[in-house]
């Protein structure tokens, strides 16, 4: 029987960084009956015995009635363990030995991690091991998981964990039920046990709070360094991807065309455009989403992203989110599918799932794309400059009036009590082990349905082979001929509903899908479409662009953030609704208005 | 005196004489450390009437003021 050892803790209290280093790279993903939110576990080889080690999410409470902490309890109730490892922050012992004190009646056995050493130390607090351990009767290590300091020895703790107890076990389900009286014995043991100074030193992080939480420069400041990550991230991620994209391209024409020189036309269409573009379009994102990821763990465990929950929470608590939805909201004007994947931050899932509604409204640098490309061609220079001020304006208009309408539906119940630690850097490795476990995460839950996406698109637009792709005579043309009641009154014509068809492959192909439509190299397309399209009905055709869903691999990243089919449902159709409405009343506005 | 804790202003300290924020939020309240007899300061408090942000031994915790108006104080003289 496989052994199993979970691991717990409080957030913020390095618990992460632990379980990577115990269990190296090869984390991943579990699915545990019952449970919404994705749990890490690894297999390690501990005292000659494969070991299953859980990284529970982090929890303030037993008893608790947040999201995570009921993860916690379901799994404690569902599942036999033979140990827990429990991670606490050594300098706020004072509060964080309650978590352990409610563990303890779950009578399972115990080794205590006592992380953050050397935080410890500089702050002049000092804990007396020993007799903590005699108190509590349980084993105790002191380390510093960012440092990899006394890691030796609560490895050896665990092992002896697993030696005393053989075989898993249920917890004592009374534990669940009652209610717990530890006050008294907590206020002891701590005051027997740890010694702290009486004032703490005004320390670095106090003095940065000072500057990055000012009242009057503290949201100047904050929108400064927001900027900042965003043209970092995709400052160095965007050149990446071009470069992943120029390979794809390279080994598609060198070596995958001429391989196939001999097959049939619909098995070549197939192969290159249809399953290759699919995979190519899982890949592209890679670059991304690993600096992405890379970068957002500098944010999150510095502890800056509270700070930013903090200073705009006044304004985002109006539709129901807060100031990290916020972040991710900006985020995603570079790509909203690492955004999406960076909601895991916000623990209530209420929050999250109200934040990933709003995130496809973010005008990405996909669909930048297509309005440069159309604005250019039909706009006047100086026009041009006001439409494109009008797209963002209409993308953040249609995120908040989404918030606005759903916040009822996803409220959370959670109270926004939440905890702003010390400044902290986390090292290069860590950022490294957290940009591979999301590109791994990301390839394992989304590529399946990208491609499958993408392959769906090729046989609608190559769909009978014997005619031009994309033409009248194709499925998608015949599709487009079907739904010509639906967009017509929005000024959009057969031809352009075809085009809204590849744009849900990626906003990328939509200027080339146009080129292929009207059967027009890159280079004339603008004159044609100058020629074909007034300014109202391409106007209408990007607002319809900027509402209606981003691109497959949004949909795959919202169903694998969700983990709801209902929602993913919701999430597609509640934009194309909106975009279908807003475009409606724009265009005939426009041409009642006599332009 | 007696007042609560989102009347105070940055740099005031007071001890926490209760909390009448039902069973949950209590709870919570007390696993971050806000508990009966503790002493808390307001450390600064976000324009906009947004949330205030406190200390209690080492920790710092962001709360909204709604939830602040929970706590009742009693100010050190």
């Amino acid at each position: 029987m496989m052994k199993r050892i979970a691991l717990l803790g409080m957030p913020n209290t390095g618990k992460s960084t632990f379980f990577n280093r115990l269990t190296g790279a090869g984390a991943r993903v579990g699915n545990w009956p019952g449970i919404t939110v994705d749990l890490l576990s690894a297999k390690v080889l501990l005292a000659g015995n494969m070991v299953e080690m859980i990284d529970l999410p982090g929890i303030y409470n037993l008893h608790g009635f947040s999201d995570d902490e009921q993860v916690v309890r379901h799994f404690l109730e569902s599942q036999a363990v033979n140990g827990l490892v429990v991670i606490l922050n050594a300098t706020q012992l004072d509060r964080q030995l309650a978590l352990l004190l409610q563990l303890k009646t779950l009578r399972l056995p115990i080794t205590l991690v006592l992380n953050m050493q050397d935080e410890a130390q500089q702050m002049g607090i000092k804990i007396d091991i020993p007799r903590l351990s005699q108190a509590l009767g349980i084993e105790i290590n002191m380390i510093s998981a960012k440092y990899g300091q006394g890691f030796g020895k609560a490895r050896a703790a665990i092992e002896s964990l697993i030696h005393q107890q053989t075989t898993p076990i249920h917890a004592d389900a009374s534990a669940f039920g009652q209610d717990d009286n530890i006050e008294i014995m907590l206020d002891r043991i701590v005051s027997d046990t740890v010694s702290t100074p009486v004032t703490l030193p005004p320390d670095i992080s106090r003095r940065l709070d000072k500057l990055l939480l000012h009242p009057i420069l503290g949201l100047p400041l904050f929108f400064l360094t927001v900027f900042l990550l965003f043209q970092i991230v995709y400052g160095i991620g965007t050149p990446l991807q071009d470069g992943m994209g120029w390979l794809l391209d390279w080994f598609k024409v060198h070596l995958l065309t001429p391989a196939l020189s001999n097959a049939p036309y619909a098995i070549k269409s197939f192969i290159t455009e249809g399953v290759f573009d699919g995979i190519g379009t899982v890949l592209t994102f890679l670059p991304i989403i690993v600096i992405f990821f890379m970068f957002m763990a500098i944010i999150e465990d510095s502890g800056y992203l509270s700070r930013a929950a903090y200073l705009m929470d006044a304004v985002m608590a109006k539709v129901g989110l807060d100031g990290r939805s916020f972040v991710m909201q900006l985020m995603g004007m570079g790509c909203n599918v690492p955004a999406l994947m960076g909601t895991r931050v916000m623990r209530s899932r209420a929050l999250r799932l109200l934040t990933m509604l709003v995130i496809p409204f973010s005008l990405c640098s996909a669909r930048l794309q297509v309005f440069l490309f159309f604005t250019t061609a039909i706009f006047a220079p100086r026009a041009a400059a006001a439409v494109m001020f009008s797209l963002y304006f209409m993308s953040f208009a249609m995120a908040f009036l989404t918030a606005f309408v759903w916040r009822g539906k996803y409220r959370s119940h959670e109270p926004l009590l939440l905890e702003l630690p010390p400044y902290r850097f986390p090292t290069f490795k860590q950022l490294l082990t957290e940009g591979w476990q999301q590109s791994g995460h990301f390839l394992r839950g989304a590529s399946g349905y990208i491609i499958a996406g993408v392959i769906i698109v090729w046989a609608l637009t190559h769909y009978p082979f014997n005619v031009p792709p994309a033409s009248a005579t194709t499925l998608a043309g015949r599709l487009a001929s079907w739904m010509e009641p639906i967009f017509q009154p929005l000024g959009i014509d057969s031809l352009l509903s075809i085009a809204l068809l590849f744009g849900f492959i990626a906003k990328e192909i939509v200027v080339g899908a146009l080129a292929v439509i009207y059967g027009a190299g890159q280079a004339n397309l603008s004159g044609i479409l100058a020629h074909q399209l007034d300014w109202v009905q391409a106007y209408s055709f990007m607002l319809f662009t900027l509402i209606y869903t981003p691109c497959v691999s949004t949909i795959a990243v919202l169903k694998q953030e969700s983990k709801s089919w209902w929602f993913t449902i919701l999430a597609v159709v509640w934009p194309l609704g909106l975009a279908w409405l807003v475009s409606f009343i724009f265009y005939q506005s426009a041409r009642a208005l006599g332009w | 005196m007696h007042t609560t804790l989102d009347h105070l202003q940055p740099n005031q300290t007071g001890i926490i004489a209760a909390i009448d924020a039902g069973a949950e939020l209590t709870r919570r309240m007390c696993a971050l450390g806000l508990r009966l007899g503790r002493m808390v300061e307001v450390v600064r408090i976000a324009p906009m009437r947004g949330p205030l942000q406190i200390r209690i031994g080492h920790t710092e915790l962001m709360i909204r003021r709604a939830d602040a108006a929970k706590i009742n104080i009693t100010l050190n003289s």
